[in-house]
């Protein structure tokens, strides 16, 4: 017998596979050898976001114990967006100009998973519950956006224009340069996270039922918390932050496969992610021509569905 | 067997555990009994690695709580805690089979499908396999996190009051069930119990705390005294004998 979940992935599959196809080929005109190119690498962008959203959601829900809280949601990528001011702050605009964007990416992922590190393993040590984390994770949120804009005050226009040209990323305008290392990185947390996939179903029983299981909770999560700050870092860097998609496509996914089993679950959002980004941006920009609508539209539903999980926890207390 | 010397432990300033130290040998039935807060929990926690240790020693089977890998302690004890929240969206058998991880590290051999299979049955949960726990009644859930616990099929198990939300048929069953452990397998059971008379039919040994001490150790026949009786619980309990068996009448 073949069960639900082999049939569901390779629908999400064929799906992504024609959202894909669709993105390519709709409407292709002029030089198509050039356009070709081009959509190839933006492809490639939308792919590596989709998948690292999708993956560091999951992860992050699994480790915190709740379907609800986002890295995102819990203020990672303003940390990240934090950090990239920061950094100019730091070392002035004009030294800030000058490294290499995969020095600048790569340090910037480092210093904001370390915090990312030092601000939520506490909080997780702590035991809050999903309450508590979530406005624990609106008020860093908060906090973080306006020590960034308070940075952003204080240091000389010049460098502004220079950090936002730096932060500015969005579907429309993915940066290109940081391609190759995202997608490396990407790759290399994916396949840590699919080998894991066994302790990450041990972990959603919470920590004292995976400590009985002989799996060392507190490395474990730390060690799992730095991929999920990194794979956060490759998204906000390619195209900058997406509030709701990690909820939206892991919430669709999880009730297309029926299971929260990670061997299934973590390929069937991956999918999902692809499907929703790709197909949605073929839609809007090949399809319908030119508007740049997808971050509003996949915002607007995943902020809805986010409010209807909220009210369905809420009941089910 | 487990090896408990001079363990305290204390919570926010407030002493919880002081001074325990216990021995109990390999194979045989357990049952700790005391009033809420004494301290039951906690004691099965600390040797369950499920809290660090602030002062003492503890080893099961030779290895030291603190210092033996978890994994290794995953083959060596299992533990069923005494508050088991459950993910959501996770059937029976996936449940039960957790059990196999320190085994299978998730990849479940067909020894490992076994035990499950056989802890389900002896459960009585093959009618429930294939259900979300989240779907069960409260006391069809605890039989399941018994059979999980179970599964593990470590020497030594710890179970914090296994009879809560079980019927009479169950509870029997299960106590039943922990006795052919100790006796046909060997293996160590340690249970914290509420009714002194399942305590009293089915182990070897009944240790009784109070306020963070071990007030009363021994064999059911010795413990069962009217006077032992009150001073762990704190009221007058008559105690009788039924076929040679000591009996509490404690609901009187
Ligand atoms: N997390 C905690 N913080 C503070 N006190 C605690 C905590 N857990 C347990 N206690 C206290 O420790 C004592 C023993 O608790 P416990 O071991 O659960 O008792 P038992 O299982 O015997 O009923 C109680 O007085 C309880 O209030
Ligand atoms: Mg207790």
């Amino acid at each position: 017998m073949i069960g639900r979940a082999p049939l569901a992935l390779a629908a999400l599959a064929a799906l992504a596979l024609l959202a894909t196809a669709a993105f390519l080929a709709l409407n292709l005109r002029g030089d198509i050898g050039f356009a070709l190119e081009l959509r190839g690498a933006r492809l490639l962008a939308l792919v590596c976001v989709g998948v690292s959203i999708a993956t560091s959601t999951i992860v992050f829900q699994t480790v915190t114990g709740n379907r609800i809280l986002t890295p995102s949601v819990m203020g990672l990528d303003a940390l990240y967006g934090f950090v990239q001011i920061g950094l100019v702050f730091a070392l002035g605009g004009l030294g800030f100009a000058t490294l290499d964007p995969r020095m600048k990416f790569a340090g910037e992922t480092a210093l904001m998973t370390a915090m990312a590190l030092a601000l939520f393993l506490p909080m997780l040590r702590a035991r809050l519950d999903m309450t508590l984390m979530l406005l624990s994770g609106v008020v860093l949120g908060v906090l973080l956006r306006s020590l960034s804009s308070l940075l952003a005050r204080v240091i000389d226009p010049n460098d502004f224009a220079i950090a936002s040209g730096a932060s500015f990323a969005s579907f429309n305008a993915v940066r290109g340069d940081l391609l190759a290392v995202a997608s490396l990185m990407t790759i290399a947390a994916c396949v840590v996270v699919w080998r894991a996939r066994h302790v990450l179903d041990v972990l959603a029983l919470g920590q004292d039922a995976s400590t009985a299981l002989g799996v060392d909770w507190r490395r474990t999560v730390a060690g799992l918390l730095a991929l999920v700050a990194a794979l956060v870092a490759v998204s906000t860097a390619l195209v900058g932050p997406m509030v709701f998609v990690g909820l939206l496509v892991v919430a669709l996914a999880e009730r297309v496969v029926n299971t929260r089993r990670h061997a299934v679950l973590l390929p069937a959002a991956a999918l999902t992610a692809i499907v929703v980004l790709v197909g949605g941006q073929a839609t809007l920009q090949h399809g319908l021509g030119g508007a740049s609508a997808l971050a509003i539209v996949v915002e607007f539903a995943g902020g809805l569905l986010f409010l209807a999980l909220l009210f369905a926890e809420s009941r089910r207390r | 067997m487990i090896r408990i010397e001079n363990v305290s432990f204390a919570r926010g300033g407030t002493e919880i555990l002081r001074d325990v130290s216990l021995e109990l040998p390999s194979g045989g039935v357990t049952a700790i009994v005391g009033p809420n807060g004494a301290g039951k929990s906690t004691l099965l926690s600390l040797i369950g690695r499920l809290q660090p240790l602030q002062a003492g020693r503890i080893t099961v089977g030779g290895h030291a709580v603190d210092s033996t890998p978890g994994a290794e302690l995953a083959k060596v004890l299992a533990i069923l805690r005494q508050d088991n929240g459950v993910a959501s969206r996770l059937r029976v058998r996936e449940l039960v089979a957790f059990g196999r991880f320190p085994h299978s590290r998730g990849r479940l051999s067909n020894e490992d499908r076994a035990h499950v299979a056989a802890s389900l049955a002896a459960f009585g949960l093959d009618a429930f396999a294939e259900r979300f726990v989240e779907t069960l009644s409260g006391g069809q859930r605890q039989r399941a996190l018994i059979a999980m616990a179970f599964c593990q099929d470590t020497p030594c198990l710890l179970l914090d009051e296994p009879l809560n939300n079980l019927d009479m048929f169950h509870a029997r069953d299960l106590m039943r069930r922990l006795r052919a452990a100790a006796d046909e397998r060997g293996r160590t059971v340690v249970a914290v119990l509420h009714d002194i008379n399942h305590a009293a039919a089915y182990a070897d040994r009944i240790v009784a705390m109070k306020d963070g001490r071990v007030v009363a150790d021994g064999p059911p026949a010795e413990l069962m005294t009217p006077e032992t009786l009150e001073r762990v619980f704190g009221h007058r309990i008559r105690v009788t004998t039924i076929d040679g068996r000591p009996v509490a009448l404690h609901h009187l």
